[in-house]
């Protein structure tokens, strides 16, 4: 495989193949809630709905997203070439149905059917000397794809805020975030997941909160006073009673992931990244002519 | 929950009777509309179909042709509430009788449907595969030039397109029951 058809492949699984953990955690909120209930019902249509896509091949969401491809490759790789492989994989998978035609040019209105244009999709890339740990020559790339009705219901806070009595401080902190999840009721798809930045700049805010989705949701963070956060997050936003979809019920949230930058002395930004219940995100890891499917 | 079945052309008689909670199936002939679309016709454009007594769902499909025709692959709904400022001046001048959507609407639209007899039903966010094995055919397409694949007025037919009543005809809107309760419960959490 070349580069091109290895992350065509890539968008294949992703668009198509629900994590894992998050299936799982779909079919264990459907059998913790009231039996019949709608919250019941809708959970367990979306755990059909992500084997039914697996299966066939199409897209478990209509809205395949924005695509935010997470390269880690080794020093000095020719990253022009691995963005241009990214823009003719979307080319591809556009024309296969993996992808809807999802890019609107802001200005005129008019579609721009092959999803390629500039800054889409889009490509961060990290250079390392060692990738896992281990072998150099290795290529890790992560997709990540989110939905335009999650992306709506993202949230950027600064410090204090009188409004909400939240200070500077993670007691601040669970208060943007009890509020960002009650904003967002049903409109993001709930259950979702947060991806949370607290400190930096307002940009790498966004960046940093969106990079914490790709974390399993068994993950927790290393430090300890962030991980007492997302459990608690987790447990209070689920006693909101928003539910599935926001028809009310005990499954609101799947999983909160949550990262602390550098900030300036003068700023305070809570950045929340809200994703759906369809939390997209599959990787690759190429050495060579290997190709190994992570996620 | 009781299930009830509703088919096109949608009377006013049998979206009264719907009750907000309850589970609806929806049969035949549907039409797929969003931000362009709406906005299209609350700014007095015409509409490319009748709309009397019909469904819009609010949905951007993911089609692919095939043979002469189309196919959907992936059809769930997208985010309602977008079409707010737009949706209560429809439903009075065209006659709509059902909104299927995701996420529910405002007040605006709850006031519509209880005035002119209209439903707003709750397709599963983000199902679309499963959403998508519901449409039996695409019956035609119309402002595809216009307004792109995503926000074309798409004809579907459908068959037992599973739903729950989110706001009825009778002035009852599940989605406002929830902000409040849950916001009672947040000013809880934030003390």
């Amino acid at each position: 495989m070349n580069w091109s058809e290895i992350l065509a492949e890539l968008i294949r699984k992703t668009t198509s193949d629900l994590p894992a953990d998050v299936e799982d955690a779909l079919r264990a909120a459907a059998a913790n809630e009231q039996p019949l209930s709608q919250a019941a019902l809708f959970l367990a249509a979306l755990a059909e709905n992500a084997a039914l896509a697996r299966a066939r091949s199409v897209p478990m969401c209509q809205d395949t997203g924005t695509l935010n491809f997470f390269w880690r490759v080794p020093r000095g790789a020719d990253t022009a070439a691995l963005e241009q492989a990214t823009r003719a994989a979307t080319e591809l998978a556009t024309r296969e149905g993996w992808l809807r035609r999802n890019t609107i040019d802001a200005l005129t209105g008019v579609s721009i059917d092959s999803n390629v244009a500039e800054g889409c999709p889009v490509c961060h890339f990290e250079q390392r000397s060692e990738v896992g740990g281990q072998r150099s020559d290795a290529v890790e790339v992560w997709l990540l794809q989110k939905g335009g009705g999650s992306e709506n219901m993202s949230r950027q806070f600064s410090l204090p805020d009188d409004a909400m009595r939240a200070g500077r401080d993670l007691e601040g902190v669970r208060k943007c975030l009890l509020r960002a999840v009650w904003e967002a009721q049903g409109y993001g798809c709930a259950p979702g997941i947060l991806g949370v930045c607290v400190g930096s700049d307002r940009a790498g805010g966004f960046a940093a909160a969106k990079r914490q989705l790709l974390r399993p949701l068994d993950d927790v963070a290393s430090e300890p006073a962030l991980a007492d956060l997302e459990r608690r997050v987790l447990d209070e936003a689920n006693q909101l009673g928003i539910g599935p979809m926001g028809m009310g019920g005990k499954t609101t949230l799947l999983g909160v992931k949550i990262a602390a930058r550098p900030r300036l002395p003068a700023s305070y930004f809570v950045t929340v990244a809200y994703m759906c219940w369809a939390c997209r995100r599959r990787g690759a890891r190429v050495v060579g002519d290997k190709v190994e499917w992570l996620g | 929950m009781s299930m009830r079945e509703i088919v096109y052309p949608f009377s006013e008689a049998a979206v009264r009777e719907l009750r907000a909670g309850e589970a609806v199936r929806v049969t035949g002939l549907i039409f797929t509309g969003r931000d362009r679309l709406h906005k299209h016709l609350a700014e007095g454009g015409a509409a490319p179909v009748a709309l009397r007594d019909g469904a819009i769902y609010h949905c951007g499909p993911v089609v692919v042709p095939e043979g002469a025709g189309w196919r959907v692959v992936s059809a769930g709904p997208t985010t309602s509430v977008r079409e707010e400022p737009y949706m209560a001046k429809i439903i009075g001048e065209h006659g709509v009788r059902v909104i299927i959507g995701k996420g529910g609407m405002g007040a605006a639209t709850r006031e519509a449907c209880a005035r002119c007899g209209c439903v707003y039903l709750q397709a599963a966010g983000g199902a679309a595969a499963l959403l998508a094995r519901r449409v039996r055919r695409v019956a035609g397409v119309c402002l595809l030039e216009e307004f792109g694949a995503t926000d074309a007025l798409w004809q579907l037919e459908v068959e037992d397109l599973e739903t729950v009543v989110g706001i009825d005809a009778q002035g009852r809107d599940l989605f406002g029951e929830v902000q409040a309760a849950s916001g009672e419960a947040l000013q809880r959490l934030l003390k």
